[in-house]
């Protein structure tokens, strides 16, 4: 798989091969793109066009790098502005008083209750101990979804009947102090920026209970309305950071570009599920790839990295090399790939990807199966796959509680999956995208 | 307030962006430079009507330049998105003749679905007093979502049926259509926020379509994607998978009360032609209008 914009762009450019230099109007012409995609990432037009500005500078003049085309060129120069703009290192929260509190806020729907019981769960897991405090008197059910979520955490939800949010929020955090609770987290109401009676309503909490983080949950789907969103926000109560959340589909999420560059107030977590433990660290770089369409390549990698075993990795990359690729490796790549998790949460990281699992339907059990069947052979038997026959087959089958056609499936699979290794490694590892790396 | 001041009300946040600025751009002369184009384009751009959709008009008014009046060019502008909305407009469809109508209401996580399918339900129960209404609970994962609905059938008077968190959500569907086939009317299913790219989530929507087949002996009456207008490019692809999944009958634009403009439902439409029934402007059961393709238009141009 390689990335369309690039694509793209060296069809732009593929005019410039040999010049050496980018001239102006070959960046023009790039920009155009550019400026297209960054769009279509729904980023704000004003930051889209400041950005072009910025990147035409850059660009102009610039020598094309030897290992790179000159499409890779320009789109290596966005991706580093992108990245500068997001912001260098993770910034995590500062809760350093006892309790410190904080507060959630944002539109309607963007989700704020679930990601007060995200920010709970992993406040706890680091040893702190957190209380949930339920201001939402408006929505139905706001209170008792947050209650829900609470208990399922074993973690405290305040809420006094009948008293008003800023009331209710002042009271659970004398009630944290005195009960030795560390982190105070206030669950709000949802409401447009607009509505000035509801904005009041939090500067009132805030002037209550002086929160030391103010978070604005926004919904990675937004459109260009996410600058006006986060700059009210912002002006009215002074927002501390931001949470993106949905970051789990396929937003391209060009508002957490538009919000960090026009507000500065930095993306401190992301959203990518609907439990509780799905939040992470924002990442500027996986998201700049993202806003570019470049897939979360780079966190696949890392995940990749992370969990491969490097051994096992230098020495199958040798076998293939060898075309001695067995079974016996098979499996073990198999099992690996088992490692990374659920295989929807790696696809669903790659640009393009969704279309190929609604496609082919990339079955998890399916996976189970293969593993069975393999580990349902002898070492002999996966070391020299030609001498299965029929007998075995059915051993094979019976042991591992298949049918014989789905043992024959298997080794079909091993032999097509072996070609294709033999096919890539010829290739030099050229345009080698991640889902040949795992044999998908 | 009547609804339709308050349609207006809501959409004038919409309309003021667009023409404060646009009639800023033509009252500098009818002559449109390059850069007054792209600041045309801007504009529609910055109602997230997509960067495509905004080419293509200011394309067309490009052609026009240095021929017609200011006005004129608004016009051309505006005839441009009416010309592309054209058609987009249907009521609700239900059925006269005593069968109960089925409305299947879905859409990505927090758009507004559960407080749609209030206030159609309370809308519905204006209209006919008589008409029994039954809400099915089919949101059986997130925390609360069954009493959120519960609080809703109650405040709106209609009947409600439901399952325990956990359950299967067709279950709950099958059951709400017995209760259905019995008391007649009108039924509406509320099901669980899902991102259109989670293939077993789709997997879980088409099944509780099915199950409403296989009862019915035919589909459902209406298979409405709620829409949130605050949604940028993404809504393009929402509408097609949800539409690939269970063949949408139609959309809604939720939270247009805010300064979100929903023009990526041209887009939408222009790719998809899913109708708009309806559009949200506030958190009422009362906030919900019959959308109007004219007026949307009008809406986004008029002084
Ligand atoms: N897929 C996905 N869904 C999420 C994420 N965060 C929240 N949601 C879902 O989004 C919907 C809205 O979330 P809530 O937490 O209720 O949102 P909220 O901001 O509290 O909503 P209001 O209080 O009504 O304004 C729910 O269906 C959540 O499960 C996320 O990161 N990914
Ligand atoms: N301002 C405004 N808010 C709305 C509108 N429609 C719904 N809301 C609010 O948006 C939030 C989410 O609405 P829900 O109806 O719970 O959304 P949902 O799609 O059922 O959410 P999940 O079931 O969690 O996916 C709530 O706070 C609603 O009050 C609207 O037209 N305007
Ligand atoms: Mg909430
Ligand atoms: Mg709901």
């Amino acid at each position: 798989m390689f990335d369309s914009l690039t694509n793209k762009l060296n069809t732009v450019f593929s005019r410039l091969r040999g010049k050496g230099k980018l001239s102006e109007a070959d960046v023009t012409a790039g920009l155009r793109e550019i400026r297209l995609a960054l769009l279509e990432a729904d980023v704000n037009y004003k930051v889209v066009k400041e950005l072009t500005g910025h990147i035409r500078e850059r660009a102009v003049g610039e020598e094309v790098l030897q290992s790179l085309s000159p499409g890779q060129q320009v789109v290596k120069i966005v991706r580093d502005e992108l990245i500068s703009l997001m912001g260098g290192e993770h910034a995590g929260l500062s809760l350093d008083r006892r309790p410190s509190v904080i507060m959630l806020v944002g539109l309607q729907g963007s989700g704020k209750t679930t990601s007060a019981a995200k920010l709970a769960l992993k406040l706890k897991k680091e040893g702190r101990r957190p209380v949930l405090v339920a201001v939402d008197v408006y929505r139905p059910a706001a209170v008792t979804q947050l209650k829900t979520l609470g208990e399922s955490l074993d973690v405290p939800v305040r809420f006094d009947e009948g008293r008003t949010p800023v009331k209710i929020a002042a009271a659970a955090r004398e009630w944290s102090e005195e009960n030795l609770y560390d982190v105070v987290i206030i669950d709000t109401a949802g409401r447009l920026q607009i509505d000035k009676e509801m904005m009041s309503e939090l500067q009132e909490i805030k002037a209550a209970v002086s929160p030391d983080e103010i978070l604005l949950v926004a919904d990675a789907m937004t459109g260009q309305e996410a600058v006006s969103i986060a700059v009210t926000f912002d002006e009215r109560i002074d927002l501390t950071g931001v949470i993106l959340t949905k970051l789990d589909g396929d937003a391209r999420g060009g508002a957490a570009l538009s919000i960090r560059r026009i507000t500065g107030r930095p993306i401190k977590f992301v959203g990518v599920g609907e439990k509780l433990p799905d939040l992470e660290p924002f990442h500027p770089e996986r998201m700049a790839d993202r806003i570019l369409g470049m897939g979360d390549v780079l966190s696949l990698i890392e995940q990749a990295e992370a969990t491969l075993d490097q051994d096992k990795a230098e020495r199958l990359a040798q076998r293939i090399k060898k075309n001695q690729f067995t079974l016996q490796d098979f499996l073990e790549q198999l099992e690996e790939m088992q490692k990374l998790g659920p295989l929807s949460g790696i696809l669903d990281k790659l640009p393009g990807a969704a279309k190929l699992k609604g496609d082919t339907a990339v079955d998890e059990s399916e996976i189970g199966r293969s593993l069975a069947i393999i580990r349902a052979m002898t070492l002999e038997e996966r070391l020299q796959p030609s001498i299965i026959g029929g007998s075995r087959k059915k051993r094979i089958a019976r042991g591992s509680g298949n049918k014989v056609r789905d043992v024959n499936r298997v080794l079909g699979r091993f032999k097509e999956s072996k070609k294709a290794l033999k096919l890539m490694t010829g290739r030099r590892g050229k345009g080698r995208s991640p889902l040949d790396i795992l044999g998908v | 307030m009547a609804w339709i001041d308050r349609l207006k009300k809501g959409l004038t946040r919409t309309r003021s962006g667009f023409t404060d600025s646009l009639g800023r751009v033509f009252a500098r002369g009818t002559k449109l430079s390059a850069i007054e184009l792209e600041e045309i384009e801007e504009i529609l751009i910055a109602g997230d009507i997509g960067a495509r959709v905004s080419m293509e008009l200011t394309a067309e008014l490009a052609k026009r330049r240095g021929r017609a009046s200011g006005e004129e060019l608004m016009s051309t502008l505006e005839a441009g998105i009416a010309e592309r909305l054209a058609g987009s407009e249907r009521p609700l469809a239900l059925r006269k003749n005593g069968e109960p109508t089925v409305i299947l209401v879905a859409g990505v996580n927090g758009s507004g679905k559960t407080t749609t399918v209030a206030k159609i339900a309370a809308r519905l129960r204006e209209h006919d007093r008589k008409l029994p209404i039954t809400l099915a609970a089919a949101d059986t994962f997130r925390a609360a979502a069954i009493d959120q609905l519960e609080i809703w059938a109650d405040r709106v008077g209609v009947d409600l049926i439901k399952h325990r968190i956990g359950a299967d959500p067709s279950a709950v569907v099958f059951d709400a259509l017995d209760h259905t086939h019995r008391v007649g009317g009108v039924l509406l299913i509320d099901t669980a926020g899902r991102l259109q790219t989670k293939h077993n989530l789709m997997e879980e929507l088409k099944k509780i379509e099915r199950t409403v087949a296989k009862k019915l002996g035919r589909s459902s009456d209406e298979r409405l994607l709620v829409l949130d207008a605050t949604t940028g490019q993404n809504g393009i692809s929402q509408a097609a998978r949800f539409n690939e999944a269970i063949d949408l009958t139609g959309i809604v634009l939720t939270k247009l009360d805010g300064t979100a403009k929903g023009g990526v439902i041209v887009a939408i439409w222009d790719e998809l032609k899913l109708p708009l029934l309806y559009i949200g402007v506030g958190e009422g059961v009362e906030d919900l209008h019959e959308f109007s393709a004219s007026q949307f238009t009008e809406a986004l141009f008029v002084n």
